[in-house]
């Protein structure tokens, strides 16, 4: 079967400056990736460059998704092939609430309108997934939201539009223990209420305690140094980046 | 009609439309004594009415145009006519009105808001109320809605002479004079002692007529411990010549009353729109201001509150859109005259497209208004660097027992907000439009859900095609 993302020779710069360097990179359906690196290692960069993020400039390779080349496609078109992103730091937009912004582009997406009680109900249960109170679907989008409840809302929004590649750009930073572990069950509901596809990007390793991992890379001044499995994040956990940074 | 993607010629064909004028009568053009005799005799007056109209002529005639403001100078009132009457007689059903004036307003939705969520209904075409019917629970309570001309001659005949333009004299600048001389059509309202309305009583001023003007009064009354909601509406088909609309509002509100005027006003953008809107509030009233404003070429609008008695208060909610070609100057003006009186301005200005937002107000504490508290708060939005947002604060605190406070922000649509949006699967108008409309929304949870409905498809038609 075909993967769902093949990235292959993909160099991308931010105002003239190279920051990622022919990279290769293949998921395929349902698969959890971890991209792991230190700081400035470019790991962001990968993530917004897949979203379509126009400040990020594709200087050479492809990015197949789903079969198709996705490289001049808008952010938006991207969204609708199935792609997501989790913010870092999510924008907060007054006057939108919560619950009518994910309405907008869930109807965005399929080109049809959206029963009110179903997805009402829908979003009750996803909120009771991520210990979000009610309330919060009524809330302006993040504002006034904690860092956590911030990650938590990107969640929340990761399972009602349902994707099937979701990259997580370090969505576990800046999050108590307790916080991690109720993004990890959202992450984990994802997973296998749609077999989920997951590219997460992380420097620490406290979401993947819980998770499934099938593949790890490791980034590392814009090159990946490494692939290998599930054992390579224990790895960094224990030693951190040095072997890496070293190669 | 298919939906364009250049700014200049965006779709708003639901505004406008426009038929051929078929008036009963149309008066010449400019602005002298036998035109404004003539106003008077057509409009049968009563004899102080005739007078009042004559002597704010010669008002008019002695004070000069603002300066102070976006230029008027495209304005020429030797090339207004300022009286066209439709060929209609006011009717109290829809099915009495004209076929292509019934058509007019059906497009703008009236008659199907009437049905559902309005207690009364005035529809203005041109000069003249076309159609105007209250419904009988709210006749019961004896609230009384009317054109002004009938008021004029009805039981109400000496309130309204008491109060007509007594708030905005027509010495207040030019055009108050101008509408004391040819003020038409409008609506008198009066709300009884103890009277809670529910349900909001709404007027639409439709100006069909090429190169004419508006002048339509609206007079309300609010009596003690009662409540009142008011809806305004306006729009006009676009012309290439000027046209003009200088109606005026004079609202009393009486003791622990409290009236909320609602205005969703959306001229053509040939227009020049100078209107007058004053309220009077007494012990523990409370004015409620809520107003939209996204059509015309020139705006000058201030509703003015004046407290006049103790805990009286004035809360202000408004957003400006100014589009290609305009330049709007609006915001709102408060007078406290009694101790204890609170005032609350909150105001959001959009610019886009070369479009000029100036927000204008000004506060005036007196001595007399011991411990009373000011607060303005207003925001813009500039959706391009050729736009322009100004802000012009006036305050005159003439006590230290007062509170005042006043805060401005100016910014503009960052590129992570878009690209985070898109990223859910909005298209970047879509994503741009969602922006403008929630920093809107100060307005727009403020208004009837139908209203912020329309409130949120005038932001996004303006919004259309901006990267077009």
């Amino acid at each position: 079967m075909e993967p769902l993302l093949k990235i292959q020779g993909l160099s991308v710069s931010v105002d003239d400056n190279e920051i990622l360097h022919d990279l290769n990179l293949t998921v395929g359906r349902g698969e959890t990736h971890v991209l792991m690196g230190p700081n400035g290692a470019g790991k962001s960069t990968l993530g917004n460059t897949l979203m379509g993020n126009p400040h990020y400039k594709v200087t050479a390779g492809t990015i197949i998704f789903n079969g198709k080349d996705i490289a001049d496609l808008s952010v938006n078109e991207r969204a609708k092939e199935g792609l997501f992103m989790s913010f870092q730091s999510p924008i907060e937009v007054p006057g939108v609430s919560l619950s009518n912004f994910i309405r907008t582009a869930l109807e965005q997406r399929s080109g049809k309108r959206i029963r009110l009680w179903d997805f009402k109900k829908e979003i009750e249960q996803k909120l009771k997934v991520l210990n979000m109170d009610p309330s919060y679907a009524d809330r302006d989008l993040n504002v006034g939201f904690s860092g956590g409840e911030k990650k938590k809302a990107e969640i929340l929004q990761l399972l009602m539009l349902k994707p099937s590649l979701a990259i997580l750009d370090e969505t576990d930073s800046g999050l108590d223990v307790d916080a991690v572990r109720t993004v990890s069950s959202g992450v984990k509901e994802y997973q296998k209420d749609k077999d989920g596809a997951l590219l997460i990007i992380t420097h620490s390793t406290r979401i993947l305690e819980s998770l499934h991992v099938d593949q790890t890379h490791v980034l590392v001044n814009g090159h990946i140094v490494e692939n290998g499995g599930a054992e390579l994040v224990d790895e960094i956990n224990e030693n951190g980046f040095t072997r890496f940074e070293e190669k | 009609m298919a939906e364009k993607t250049y700014v200049e010629d965006i779709d708003r064909s639901m505004y406008d439309f426009r038929y051929e004028e078929k008036d009963a009568y149309r008066i010449e053009e400019g602005l002298d004594p036998a035109i404004v005799e003539q106003i008077s005799k057509e409009k049968n007056d009563p004899r102080w009415m005739h007078d009042f109209r004559m002597k704010s002529l010669e008002i008019y005639n002695h004070i000069q145009m603002p300066d102070w403001g976006p230029s008027i100078e495209g304005l020429d009132m030797a090339h207004i006519a300022t009286y066209v009457r439709p060929n209609t007689k006011m009717a109290n059903d829809w099915d009495s009105v004209p076929e292509e004036i019934k058509d007019t307003f059906e497009r703008l939705g009236i008659p199907q808001a009437e049905r559902k969520s309005l207690a009364g209904v005035g529809a203005q075409y041109d000069s003249e109320l076309v159609y105007h019917n209250v419904q009988d629970f709210a006749e019961k309570l004896g609230v009384v809605y009317s054109d002004i001309e009938s008021a004029l001659r009805g039981p109400y005949a000496d309130m309204i002479r008491d109060h007509f333009m007594k708030l905005v004299p027509p010495t207040d600048h030019k055009f108050a004079a101008l509408h004391g001389a040819v003020w038409s059509g409008g609506s008198f309202v009066y709300v009884p002692e103890g009277v809670h309305l529910e349900i909001p009583l709404q007027s639409y001023f439709r100006l069909n007529a090429k190169g004419a003007g508006q002048f339509e009064h609206t007079l309300i009354i609010v009596e003690d411990n009662a409540y009142l909601h008011f809806i305004e509406g306006c729009s006009a088909p676009k012309y290439n010549v000027a046209n003009l609309h200088a109606g005026c509002v004079e609202l009393f509100v009486g003791k622990n009353s409290t009236l909320r005027y609602s205005t969703i006003e959306n001229w053509s953008k040939n227009m020049y729109n100078l209107n007058t809107k004053r309220a009077l509030v007494k012990e523990g009233g409370k004015i409620e201001w809520v107003s939209g404003s996204f059509g015309s070429h020139v705006s000058y609008l201030y509703p003015m509150s004046v407290l006049a008695g103790r805990g009286a208060s004035s809360e202000f909610t408004g957003v400006t859109f100014a589009g290609k070609g305009q330049n709007l100057d609006t915001g709102c003006k408060v007078v406290h005259n009694a101790p204890d009186t609170t005032s609350v301005v909150n105001t959001r200005s959009i610019s886009k497209s070369g479009g000029i937002s100036t927000f204008r107000s000004a506060v005036v504490i007196n001595p007399q208004a011991k411990n009373s508290k000011s607060s303005t708060s207003c925001q813009s939005l500039m959706l391009d660097s050729e736009s322009r947002s100004d802000t012009i604060p006036a305050m005159d605190v003439k006590t230290q027992q007062a509170d005042v406070g006043h805060e401005a922000k100016i910014g503009r649509i960052s590129d992570d907000a878009v690209f985070y949006l898109m990223s859910r699967g909005l298209p970047e108008d879509d994503a741009r439009a969602l922006i403008v409309s929630g920093f809107a929304d100060n307005v727009g949870k403020e208004l009837p859900l139908e209203y912020a409905v329309e409130m949120n498809n005038l932001i996004r038609l303006e919004m259309k095609g901006t990267n077009g």
